[in-house]
């Protein structure tokens, strides 16, 4: 099939509508709209349902209403409509409905501003709703992983019945590459029996709540829910692995910021130096067991996000101070470029090497002298 | 043994199920419950309804409801409404809400899906309290009204005026049938079950946005007997919740008309 030059963002809404997108319930933000832009015209256009949401708040509970049909249903926003549906991502989770989320993410705290970033990690892949649930969280680094992730997104949901995202970043959003468009799949005639308004085994009906009045049967219901979530840990780790064969340090980064890690990686090969990528497509369930076996013997490793070092936690957590750790980040909307990658790269090879180094409070104070404090 | 001239005129709505519900004495939650319940089987959709439940004293409304039936978060119905039904038109898809859930929690969503015409219904249980967390002040709370978190009365200076929801709502073009209707006594709740089988109707022949109002008692709250909470439903509530049609579309005028 031909390539086509398309921007991230209608990428993932032509995406979800040829892999059988029923509904779709959404509300402009910048930099996503272009997506809730494309599925108004599209999703008319072949019959199916689209609703611009009075809100995300709206939108989100749409989603609720559309998963308990079991029929694919999706929503898109960026950070703040995200966070303004945490309220129904934890209802959809306590349910046990299959809906898809995407996020792209863009610089805060509060309204923040429009700029690409990665500083929603810890809310989507931490949970930032109420209550304990997971959700599966896919960060695509390119137009197109964004394209076949967009598919797998609604497979795992609907596998798992849970909440699958799409972790972006205005970048990933506004950028135009050239993709492979998935072909049209034929949307689910027959929902699932559990579904409202489905076919029941007789004398049964459909009733899908997220309450357990009973503490006893809510703890029930929530080790059901961590025993599949252990499942999905074993199940569904993806990763890719740039260089790592003979790597003596890695790179762990995600989404756009490990893609420009590759840049820097790739140039430090180019000078002999024996780095490698790992960069994990699943940030959650993270890649323990990967990163695990990946850091023994190494000499360190370096985490680069655009973020002020959510994933470092993960990443330190696994590595358990047995291996040197470095951390460049950038915040607040900025992206780092490749020179200064290379330079913390640098810096990991010859900088101290005291595995119980304060890597974000080295960093930040670093950022101080950089950027300054404002003060 | 029935004598064959004894004729069953009263019995249990197939739409339920054989459960005693949660609600107080006196309570018209049974009521309106039971009304919606009739009107279903009498119009042969038991089968092909989707409910939405509230958070409030009718939280476990499905319980009782003996078909398909979701559970919504606080004010969030009419929203999940949408969802179900923009993905399942052909499904009757109504939500039951109290005060506090719809004309507080959920007024963003209430309008929007009046608004927006969406073809469902929406049956709004007014009874000028949060009922389930035990009587504090609602939208609906009447002023100078003695509630948990209005001790000395609602003071309109500072804690604001009821909402006349049903008024409000009617003000949408997208709303085809907005009424207030009373289950106080017996005449009134006749009048009520009318309108909410219109409601239905409407709603089944894509007719749009319908909402019925139900003035209700909640006699623990009011710390009143059943009886005397009746009485205070008609005495008080009804002066400032006058019972009317506030917007009857030429269309559903032509569908009543036409019986």
């Amino acid at each position: 099939m031909a390539l086509e030059l398309i921007k991230g963002n209608v990428a993932v809404a032509e995406t979800a509508l040829r892999v059988g997108l029923v509904s779709y319930f959404g509300y402009p933000i910048t930099p996503q709209t272009e997506l809730l832009e494309h599925l108004s015209a599209r999703m008319p256009e072949i019959g199916r349902a689209f609703v611009q949401a009075e809100s995300e708040l709206g939108a989100i509970n749409m989603v609720y209403g559309a998963a308990c049909t079991g029929m694919r249903t999706m929503t898109s926003s960026s950070s703040p409509g995200v966070s303004l549906m945490q309220e129904g991502i934890s209802y959809i989770a306590g349910t046990e409905l299959p809906a898809v989320i995407v996020n792209v993410v863009r610089g805060g705290p509060g309204l923040g501003n429009i700029a690409p970033s990665q500083a929603d990690y810890t809310q989507m892949v931490h949970g930032g709703g109420h209550g304990e649930y997971h959700l599966i969280v896919l960060a695509p680094a390119s137009v197109q992983e964004a394209v076949d992730l967009t598919a797998l997104a609604f497979d795992l949901a609907e596998k798992y019945r849970m909440v699958a995202c799409l972790l972006m970043d205005g970048y990933l959003g506004q950028m135009m590459e050239p993709v492979e468009l998935p072909p049209f799949a034929p949307i689910r005639t027959q929902a699932p029996s559990w579904a409202v308004g489905a076919k029941h085994p007789e004398g049964e009906r459909a009733v899908l709540t997220s309450i357990n009045i009973s503490p006893p049967m809510q703890e029930i219901f929530n080790v059901k829910m961590m025993s599949r979530w252990e499942q999905i840990e074993k199940d569904e780790v993806r990763y890719k692995g740039y260089y790592l064969d003979d790597a003596e340090y890695v790179v762990v980064g995600y989404g756009t910021a490990g893609r420009i890690a590759l840049t820097s990686v790739r140039a430090a090969r180019a000078k002999g130096i024996k780095v490698g990528l790992l960069r994990p497509i699943t940030v959650s369930p993270f890649p323990v067991e990967v990163l695990d076996k990946l850091v023994s013997g190494k000499k360190g490793v370096l985490v680069v996000e655009m973020n002020n070092g959510q994933m470092l936690d993960d990443v330190s957590a696994v590595v358990a101070k047995r291996v040197l750790i470095h951390f460049y980040g950038r915040m607040g909307g900025m992206v780092p470029y490749p020179d200064e990658i290379d330079a913390a790269i640098d810096e990991m090879i010859h900088g101290d090497h005291d595995v119980n180094r304060d890597a974000r409070g080295i960093w930040l104070a670093k950022m101080r002298e950089l950027v300054g404090t404002g003060a | 043994m029935l004598d064959s001239d004894v004729k069953l005129i009263y019995e249990r709505p197939h739409g339920f199920t054989d459960v005693t519900t949660h609600y107080c004495p006196g309570c018209t939650h049974g009521v309106a419950h039971r009304l919606i319940a009739e009107v279903l089987e009498e119009m042969g959709e038991l089968d092909n309804t989707i409910g939405v439940a509230p958070v409030g004293c009718s939280v476990f409304a499905y319980n009782y409801f003996d078909f398909d039936f979701v559970e919504a978060a606080h004010g969030r119905a009419p929203a999940m409404a949408t969802g179900i039904k923009r993905t399942l038109p052909n499904k009757m898809v109504f939500t039951y809400q109290g005060d506090g859930d719809l004309a507080s929690m959920g007024m963003g969503e209430i309008i929007a899906a009046a608004a927006r015409g969406e073809q469902i219904t929406v049956f709004f249980i007014n009874n000028t309290n949060y009922g389930m967390t035990g009587g504090q002040m609602a939208p609906t709370t009447l002023p100078g009204q003695k509630t948990s978190s209005s001790p000395l009365g609602r003071d309109v200076e500072t804690q604001g005026y009821p909402i006349r929801t049903a008024e409000l709502m009617s003000s949408l073009d997208g709303a085809s049938f907005v009424v207030r209707r009373s289950l106080h006594d017996a005449r009134n709740i006749r009048n009520a079950k009318k309108a909410i089988r219109t409601a239905f109707e409407v709603q089944k022949h894509g007719m749009g946005f319908s909402f019925i109002e139900l003035l209700s008692t909640c006699p623990t709250n009011w710390g009143l007997t059943p009886v005397k909470a009746r009485d205070w439903l008609r005495e008080y509530m009804i002066p400032q919740y006058p019972i009317g049609d506030f917007k009857v579309s030429s269309a559903v005028e032509e569908l009543v008309k036409g019986g």
